[in-house]
């Protein structure tokens, strides 16, 4: 009987300390590559470029340096932060209202529009850039910031939608009934009972509708030429470029992602939970 | 404002924006792929898309890449969610440290594959280190097309395995606990309680999680560029170099009319193979 119940301590201490490297593995996995990227933009160039590689980056800012000097580098970046906040800007004017009336009223052809929201889902959305491109030339949005946000937008905006209307639904609807026999009237209601509740998680969706745009490419490199966001001007001289520009592009487009979703990850799973259903 | 006409203003501007943005031009890829600029129907383009000759190798990598990565992603993920929710301390560093690939670009994860499999990358000189090689391997050569697909592969299973992560854990979380608590009574093991009632109850999330991940595989692009330049091709890589290099708009709407396509027959088919039956929804 003790040794039964002996074994089964040690099979569960086993199973315990399999279940942990496994959790380390697992981790290693999505730290370890991004690690070997950063250090190559630590290093020098003559580093990146020699075999066997140092163990240990040299720490230097050369790369970086190097980078923002380089030509039309500084311009890419600029253009994609510009691009990015346009995107978030309009994602959210536009989806925030979606999703508060979805979660606020029931009308008719609320399901026809839930319906099409999540479609767009079953589309490659970048594909959208080659109509664009024309209809851009003729409304002389070609090779612009904000011809470039509408497209963005159209990416980020089911996301907006689906995540504001978990926002809102989140929040009881007698908050606003009472607001309202107090004497506020809707938009007062709103404004001055639900936005402030609903704030932080307006905050993580913009940001999401951020990360969206800074990390798109295909479109980006479909729609600019002079105007390159920083993807479309990486992507464009991968095949000319040193490596160490390459890989300094790569870690500048990576250390606001990592930021990013360090600031929404409490959302993350709310955001996703709802666009299950 | 009226109340029944208010919820219809509030979603006016989604509404229109979805509609010129999204519904109108995919309308006119389609259109584009199918007419001349005289507006007159001919599948002179699909044709001369079909018979080229990188039309063939285009489709089957990336049918073949997304039928190696998407089925270890699904594991994987189905594996990294059941442990998050079993873990109590160190849970949210975890699934940070996890999650991190969501926010990280296509091409930036090319990139980080690149310094790994570069000739002068950290593989080589790992190799060397521990005395496997004397003279660094070209990985990424024209003349090594199966080591190309390979770090493609690692490269779309590090970033996009986040995603169906995030879905998952989402989805565990909605399964009341009462239930595998009800079959470990009955003396369900592990696995048993993981077959027999997690992986029905989650079929709404592995849907989404599997659409959503198989769409985005048609849509492989930024990664292959970056590991494999052109000695890889994917159908969105030529939507991008019959656009950009050829010139011929035509030509590459007919490769997104056929992204299109798979992509929708696809989620259809997902769709229909998990359909939850009406009345055993949880929510």
């Amino acid at each position: 009987m003790s040794t039964a119940g002996g074994r089964v301590a040690g099979n569960d201490r086993l199973a315990h300390w399999v279940f942990i490297a496994t959790t380390v593995v697992l981790c290693g996995w999505v730290l370890v590559p991004i690690w070997l990227l950063i250090s190559n933009t630590l290093s020098t160039a003559s580093e990146v470029n020699s075999f066997p590689k140092p163990v240990v980056p040299s720490l230097n800012t050369e790369n970086i340096q190097f980078f923002l000097t380089f030509h039309g580098a500084g311009n890419a970046l600029w253009n994609s932060i510009q691009v990015a906040f346009a995107t978030m800007i309009m994602a959210i004017s536009v989806g925030a209202p979606a999703g508060y009336a979805l979660s606020r009223f029931d009308f008719r052809g609320k399901n026809a529009f839930r319906v099409l929201v999540l479609m767009t889902r079953a589309f490659p959305l970048p594909l959208l850039a080659l109509p664009m491109a024309i209809l851009f030339i003729r409304v002389g949005l070609d090779d612009t910031v904000i011809g470039l946000a509408i497209v963005h937008t159209t990416l980020a905006l089911p996301f907006a939608v689906l995540i504001t209307f978990s926002l809102f639904s989140g929040i009881p609807i007698e908050l606003e009934e009472a607001a309202w026999t107090l004497g506020c009237n809707r938009l007062q209601a709103f404004r001055k009972v639900i936005l402030p509740l609903v704030l932080p998680g307006l905050a993580a969706s913009a940001i999401f509708a951020f990360v969206i745009s800074w990390n798109e490419v295909f479109a980006a490199a479909v729609l600019t030429i002079e105007h390159r966001t920083l993807p479309a001007f990486l992507l464009q001289s991968l095949d000319d470029a040193p490596l160490h520009l390459k890989f300094a592009g790569g870690t500048m487009l990576v250390l606001p992602a990592l930021i990013f979703i360090f600031l929404v990850r409490k959302y993350l799973f709310a955001m996703w939970g709802i666009a299950n259903r | 404002m009226n109340p029944r006409t208010l919820p219809y203003w509030l979603l006016a501007p989604a509404l229109v924006f979805l509609c010129v943005f999204f519904l109108y031009p995919f309308s006119l890829v389609a259109w584009q792929a199918i007419a001349t600029d005289e507006g007159v129907l001919t599948t002179q383009y699909l044709q001369r898309m079909a018979s080229h000759w990188k039309f063939d190798r285009a489709l089957t990598n990336t049918l073949l890449l997304t039928a190696a990565v998407v089925p270890i992603q699904l594991s994987l993920a189905l594996l990294m969610a059941t442990m998050v929710s079993k873990m109590n301390r160190g849970r949210d560093v975890v699934l940070y440290i996890w999650t991190i690939p969501l926010g990280i670009s296509d091409l930036a994860a090319g990139l980080i594959w690149l310094a790994i499999f570069d000739q002068t990358g950290f593989l080589n000189s790992a190799l060397f280190g521990l005395g496997m090689i004397e003279q660094p391997v070209t990985f990424l050569g024209y003349q090594n097309k199966t080591t190309i697909f390979v770090a493609v592969m690692l490269a779309e299973i590090w970033r996009a395995t986040a995603i169906m992560l995030v879905i998952l854990v989402a989805g565990i979380g909605l399964i009341p606990k009462e239930y595998n608590e009800a079959a470990e009574v009955f003396g369900a093991g592990r696995w048993k309680r993981f077959t027999k009632v997690t992986l029905p109850l989650l079929k709404p999330s592995l849907q989404t999680a599997l659409v959503l991940r198989v769409i985005l595989a048609f849509e492989v692009f930024a990664v292959v560029s970056a590991l494999g330049g052109t000695n890889l091709p994917v159908l969105m890589g030529e939507v991008y170099d019959w656009q950009f290099k050829l010139q011929d708009s035509h030509i590459a709407a007919s490769y997104a009319l056929l992204i299109l396509a798979i992509s929708i027959a696809f989620t259809l088919l997902i769709m229909g193979l998990l359909r939850t039956p009406k009345g055993a929804q949880t929510t």
